[in-house]
């Protein structure tokens, strides 16, 4: 597994956490009641777990599994990956700090290089012909 | 394919027809059906996407050891029954207002939640 698939899948496992301790907290606090400002922390449980975890281990595992090109390309390549996780994250928190509309083109920004980096991973890799 | 992962899967399967036959409920009846919107979009989640993303994980990711290669059979067996447990409380409860069940509920699938990131972490590795 190459270096930025680790990232990818550790920051993912990170939010995983987060997502279901906000999640719990609204959860318990809808049987039992802890705090009225708790249902408040919503957007932010969706954001951990669809865009945090859910999307980064989906990119971190397309990284780590589509064909590779030589070395000497893909270090050049990776530098596509890094970005696309940058801009992810950053637009996470940009989210999670009540700037939506600067998070998510943050994130439109990590899609499309993420999606430029691993458009031409999509091939035949030799083994079958469909 | 190690037994665990054939459990998730097979499990999240099953919950992911259970959830669309919830939605499917909510579509055709929305007055009865009204409490059960989070029921429908935490079967999705949790227990189709969740489970499908677990079991895959736990069967394809590199190694943690030759004689342990999938980390901790224990927790990993503990994630799988604390988050149905709690998935499946939360079920049973949410359409009943049962506080007891939602407080019971968050506790069991965080639980499963933390098993589970505690039993990948180390496997997040180069081979």
């Amino acid at each position: 597994m190459p270096s930025i698939s680790r990232w990818f899948l550790r920051a993912a496992l990170l939010y995983l956490a987060l997502g279901f301790t906000v999640g719990a907290l609204l959860l318990w606090n809808k049987g039992l009641g802890i705090h009225p400002a708790i249902p408040h922390l919503l957007p932010a449980h969706m954001e951990f777990l669809l865009v945090g975890w859910t999307i980064q281990l989906v990119m971190g595992v397309a990284l780590w599994i589509f064909p590779r090109f030589g070395a000497a390309t893909m270090a050049k390549r990776d530098s596509l990956g890094w970005a696309a996780f940058v801009l992810l994250n950053i637009g996470v928190w940009l989210v999670i700090a009540g700037t939506p509309v600067l998070g998510r083109i943050a994130e439109v920004a990590a899609a499309a290089v993420f999606a430029t980096h691993v458009w031409t991973r999509v091939r035949a890799s030799g083994l079958s012909p469909m | 394919m190690p037994i665990l992962t054939r459990w998730f899967i097979r499990t999240s399967l099953l919950l992911f027809i259970a959830a669309l036959l919830v939605g499917a409920a909510e579509a055709l009846a929305p007055a009865p059906m009204a409490l059960w919107g989070p029921v429908y979009v935490h079967l999705l989640v949790v227990g189709w996407i969740t489970e499908m993303i677990f079991g895959v994980a736990y069967w394809m990711f590199p190694k943690y050891s030759k004689e342990t290669p999938r980390g901790s059979n224990a927790l990993g067996i503990a994630c799988y029954v604390l988050l149905n447990l709690g998935l499946l409380l939360r079920v049973a409860g949410e359409p009943r207002r049962l506080g007891w069940a939602l407080a019971a509920s968050a506790v069991l699938q965080w639980l499963g939640g933390m098993a589970f990131v505690v039993n990948t972490w180390p496997r997040v590795k180069e081979r």
